[in-house]
């Protein structure tokens, strides 16, 4: 007899426990319909399909679920939570995956994502408020990548899109005391 | 929802309104005050923490919005223009009005009592509030063909699904400002949001394929609430026939009163000015 990939009696119940407490849904109730899948516009590009992870989470599959590109191409668009005929929350279980990765330090099969989401962050917590030159300049300096999508910036930067100067909050050390290192240069997320 | 709209509204513009979008947040300014509304922005507002805070860090998500709830007059509701903005900030809200926790933390933070009946409303809830229909406009919009694109403003999670989703209100209110409806099948597909910058090769051709069937539907143009879906529809499209992509509240605007100001179509990258001069718009 083949051995078994998993063993059910061994399966550990505490890490889907865990993703329901944090997404506030019910990731029981999936009946693996797969109307998740043939919903999401970014399936292609991810290594396991939205039912899948969820499979996984069920299974306690924590290793493999939190080292999928799927966590870090979900954009959260929400449509395979809308269609979700057992209402499963299947995009607050990726933002619960996201935040078990960065808290377990495991490092994102899909950096891009999470440097793009700092350069966000740092950002709001520079001028309370997102500025897309800075997102922009912090994003491709740390991703090492300064050259592609140039022309696309030179073509917003033509039509006015690209804002040199950042709209900004006065009462930044109030926004900046919300960030877990609140003085404002603190640690980004997963480093 | 929304059954007193004050004539002064709270309003909340988001980053990409008040910077790569201003065109957007003129148009909805110069709506609304044809319609007898005043948007009075909300006193330093911050992010509501747009796709990032929510993928690191839920608390942090919560905090942000709960500062902008902290500087809305009490008993107004918060009129909000960015679909992306609206479900963070009726999310957070949400989450307040759940938590005992967070609700302490909100009133030691702020020094302000929560208010779980303010009202978090999208511009789409005013303009039914208003009733456009019987609203008396100054300009048809000349036979002006369009398909809509929603992105995912109509797609309501779980816990987010007692809240009214808008279907249809676009073309209800363009086809009564006398516009013209193409049928298409594009019109709740996701634009990408960040994707577009993290993995351009993945979100180029899924745009590609909402412009071809927009052109192969013979409409005029896109039209669309959001001006993230704005930028990434003009920003990734490299099918060589392309549409102009327009701001809903641009095309409100235009027949409500404001002429349209030149000013808001040069800062579209696909040129609508040709396509509304020649349906005699402008």
């Amino acid at each position: 007899m083949p051995k078994p990939a998993l063993k059910l009696k061994k399966l550990d119940k505490s890490f889907a426990d865990k993703v329901n407490r944090l997404a506030h849904t019910d990731s029981r109730m999936c009946f693996q319909c797969r109307a998740c899948y043939n919903t999401c516009p970014f399936v292609q590009a991810m290594d396991y399909s939205p039912p899948a992870i969820l499979r996984l989470v069920l299974l306690g599959q924590e290793k493999t679920v939190l080292n999928s590109t799927t966590i870090w191409t979900c954009v959260g668009c929400n449509t395979c939570s809308t269609i979700c005929p057992q209402r499963v929350d299947m995009a607050a279980v990726m933002d619960a995956l996201r935040q078990i990765a960065l808290e377990q330090g495991v490092m994102p099969a899909q950096p891009e994502a999470l440097i793009f989401h700092n350069a966000i962050l740092d950002s709001i917590k520079k001028y309370g408020r997102t500025h897309k030159l800075d997102v922009m300049i912090r994003y491709k300096v740390k991703n090492l990548d300064l050259f592609s999508d140039v022309d696309v910036g030179l073509k917003m930067f033509v039509k006015r899109k690209l804002d040199m100067l950042p709209s900004r909050v006065k009462n930044l050390v109030q926004v900046r005391s919300l960030f877990p290192n609140g003085n404002g240069n603190g640690k980004s997320y997963g480093k | 929802m929304a059954n007193k709209i004050p004539k002064r509204i709270p309003y909340f513009p988001g980053c990409s309104m008040a910077t790569t979008a201003k065109e957007n947040n003129q148009s909805l300014n110069a709506m609304c005050q044809s319609l007898g509304y005043k948007l009075v922005e909300l006193k330093d507002w911050n992010c509501c923490g747009s796709s990032s805070a929510h993928s690191l860090n839920h608390d942090l998500a919560v905090d942000l919005a709960s500062r902008n709830f902290s500087l809305v007059p009490k008993g107004k509701p918060m009129l909000v223009a960015c679909p992306s903005c609206l479900l963070r900030l009726r999310q957070a809200h949400h989450r307040l009005c759940q938590s005992y926790d967070a609700r302490v933390r909100y009133e030691h933070k702020w020094g302000r009592p929560f208010d779980p009946t303010l009202e978090i409303i999208h511009y789409f809830d005013l303009l039914e509030h208003v009733g456009l229909e019987k609203h008396p406009h100054l300009r048809t919009l000349n036979g002006l063909s369009f398909v809509t694109y929603y992105g995912c403003m109509l797609a309501q999670p779980p816990d987010m699904q007692h809240y009214k989703a808008h279907r249809g209100l676009m073309e209800k209110a363009l086809i009564a400002l006398g516009a013209e409806e193409k049928p298409w099948g594009y019109g709740a597909r996701c634009c990408g949001t960040f994707l577009s910058v993290v993995r351009p090769e993945v979100v180029t051709p899924l745009i590609d394929e909402i412009m071809v069937d927009a052109v192969q539907s013979k409409a005029d143009c896109i039209v669309t609430a959001c001006s993230m879906c704005h930028l990434n529809l003009e920003m990734r499209v490299t099918s060589k026939k392309k549409i102009p992509v327009m701001h809903f509240s641009e095309l409100l605007a235009i027949a409500l009163g404001d002429a349209g100001k030149k000013d808001w179509f040069t800062r579209h990258l696909i040129d609508p000015i040709p396509l509304l001069r020649a349906r005699g718009i402008l």
